[in-house]
């Protein structure tokens, strides 16, 4: 120290801080180098790629079904939300519509997912700031909903479970029963989880007036879903723009006042109670109707069912060129966008005619929020950062790519 | 799928942003209910400017840039703006045209969230992006060469890395397949998928070739 003691308070207060890309607060890998001044943090450089795979690229390889498990593996919280969006896609361009009992599972599973997204985040983010015990708790219900992926996909991750035109499977009726069980007792097992975080003194200091989203912030940075609606505006593609079956379901869209940490983990909360209501709202619906189709039956896109194969030479034929010519898909482009849990998850879709895929932009909700990470960060203490990243739910599957 | 209202509504918005900015609006579209704009790519930062100030378009949201590649074209490569109005709820897409030495005007200055993403064009494409205040790489690896979403590179890459445990640290090699990337020309001239699409498909005329 004696030899720096030429310096003035001021310069010696300056200093430069690499954060990542193996730090547990980073949730995944991302590099920040942070500048700070004492302990304020006057510019956040994030480096990110450090995930990426190149799934643009693949997929442009791939026939469309084939690229259809890239992305269970981009936001990996929850998968089938992102399959939605590239099925939705591809069915604009086709010109298809799923059947009605497809169209219900898809959002069940959408909002599973929604719930499994928020659960890991709520944990994580309460755990970024001290408190050990709350992620257990929602890894406790997170892990039976895992369980109702295998049931449906036979994996509990990467379920690969949509399909343009429907889903893959039918559920059984069993596994109705079940997530319908489940969601009665989910919103006690949530009451205890708020018991815990809600009104915790140390949660409260640590997230009330941290990371403040206003309404220029929204939309000069490109911000969509909890990071809009914690700021009071009650913008989601479901009630907006809506597509499958939302117009017909009854939910309410949380919105926050403040905009800040503890808004958004309170918006968070809040949503996973409408997403149960949702789910309920399903399997009745499905209840009533009774079974369907849940995949486009008929169609070039789906594959024929195993009986038929035994009998029909043509459904053979179209088994097997369908698993390895694929479809065609019409020339063409579109922009076929979701509201998941993170935000609006978007593909932009280039068709040339062919049975691949031309071009395929994915558009998560993460990267311009991480991009914000430097606003959002200026003139706050080191220790918001983590704060701020874990209420900013990034997934670095979905960022990177 | 739209109600014809909504269409007209996007017909009438198309022709009041054309007939606002002429300059800088080639023409435009409806596309699979969406509003396609092709635009003028010196005149791409006014245009965006006017459609997030213009009360009756009001995108105030950068919804998304990206890339794409056309190799056949004589300006290769098109940057595609996505936008959203969140108070008026309707979406546009704007396209614009360039090639490897023309820049593109930044949208930065119009939305700062335009910097990452035309990062990422930049670094995928290699688009380059007039008044960027930052224009690295981003996605691909320190030191990258090439620009990978483009069509005509390779989808194994040029490099590979490992860790060397002789000297220990990460050492790059060129690639090396025990067997070659097998893509296959799925476009056959067989009669099969053509029932589902009507007219001529890519590959139909593989079969009147030989």
């Amino acid at each position: 120290m004696a030899d720096t003691a030429h310096i003035s308070e001021m310069e010696d207060r300056k200093f430069t801080l690499n954060f990542g890309p193996q730090h547990p607060a980073a949730h995944g890998v991302l590099r920040m180098i942070l500048d700070l001044d004492g302990e304020i943090v006057t510019r956040v450089d994030p480096h990110i790629g450090l995930l990426h795979r190149g799934t643009e690229k693949l997929i442009e390889y791939k026939t469309y079904l084939q690229g259809m498990p890239y992305f269970d593996r981009l936001d990996y919280c929850a998968p089938m939300n992102q399959e939605h969006a590239w099925c939705l896609a591809i069915e604009k361009l086709l010109g298809i519509e799923p059947p009605r009992r497809g169209s219900l599972i898809r959002v069940l599973y959408s909002e599973l997912g929604r719930i499994m997204s928020h659960l890991l985040n709520i944990g994580s983010q309460v755990l970024d700031v001290g408190a050990l015990t709350p992620i257990t708790w929602a890894f406790e219900e997170r892990e039976k909903l895992c369980v109702f992926y295998e049931r449906a996909s036979g994996s509990r991750m990467h379920a690969a479970f949509f399909r343009p035109g429907g889903v893959h499977q039918d559920l059984p009726q069993a596994l109705l029963d079940d997530i319908s069980e489940w969601c009665e007792q989910f919103p006690g097992k949530l009451d205890q989880l708020e018991g815990l975080v809600t009104e915790n003194r140390i949660f409260k200091q640590r997230n009330v007036d941290i990371g403040i989203v206003d309404e220029k912030t929204i939309m000069d940075w490109g911000f969509s879903g909890v990071m809009v609606r914690g700021s009071g505006y009650a913008w989601d593609l479901r009630r907006a723009q809506p597509y499958e079956c939302y117009s017909e379901l009854d939910f309410k869209i949380p919105v926050g006042k403040n905009g800040d940490n503890y808004d958004r983990y309170v918006c968070r909360m809040e949503e996973m109670r409408e997403s149960t209501k949702i789910m309920q709202q399903c399997i009745d619906i499905m209840n009533r109707e009774g079974p369907g189709p849940v995949l486009l039956k008929g169609s070039k896109v789906s594959p024929p069912r195993r009986a038929e194969m035994k009998n029909s030479m043509e459904a053979l034929i179209h088994h097997f060129k369908l698993y390895t010519e694929g479809f065609h898909v019409p020339e063409g482009e579109c922009y076929a966008a979701i509201e998941a849990p993170k935000g609006e998850f978007g593909v932009y879709l280039v068709s040339d005619g062919t049975n691949r895929p031309y071009r395929a932009k994915i558009r998560a909700p993460g990267y311009p929020h991480l991009q914000a990470m430097d606003h959002l960060c200026r003139g706050y203490m080191l220790a918001d950062v983590s704060a701020i990243l874990g209420s900013l739910d990034i997934v670095f599957g979905e960022i990177d790519r | 799928m739209l109600d014809q209202d909504a269409i007209d509504a996007l017909k009438d918005l198309g022709e009041h942003i054309s007939a606002s900015r002429a300059d800088a609006v080639k023409s435009f579209h409806i596309n699979m209910d969406e509003l396609v704009v092709m635009a003028e790519r010196d005149h791409i930062v006014g245009l965006l400017r006017f459609l997030r100030e213009d009360p009756q378009c009001d995108f105030e949201t950068l919804v998304d840039i990206c890339g794409v590649d056309y190799p056949e074209r004589a300006e290769r490569f098109e940057v595609v703006y996505h936008l959203l109005s969140m108070h008026l709820n309707h979406r546009v897409r704007v396209r614009v045209s360039t090639d490897e030495d023309t820049a593109v005007p930044s949208a930065c200055a119009v939305w700062p969230a335009a910097n990452w993403f035309e990062r990422e064009a930049f670094d995928m494409y290699g688009i380059q992006f007039a008044d960027h205040p930052d224009l690295r790489r981003i996605l691909t690896d320190y030191g990258f060469e090439g620009y990978p979403l483009r069509k005509d590179f390779p989808l194994t890459g040029n490099y590979e890395v490992r860790y060397d445990d002789l000297e220990k640290k990460v050492v790059y090699e060129p690639v090396q397949l025990v067997q070659e990337f097998r893509n296959f020309d799925f476009l056959s001239p067989w009669e099969g998928m053509t029932s589902q699409i009507p007219g001529q498909i890519p590959g139909d005329e593989k079969a009147t070739e030989s």
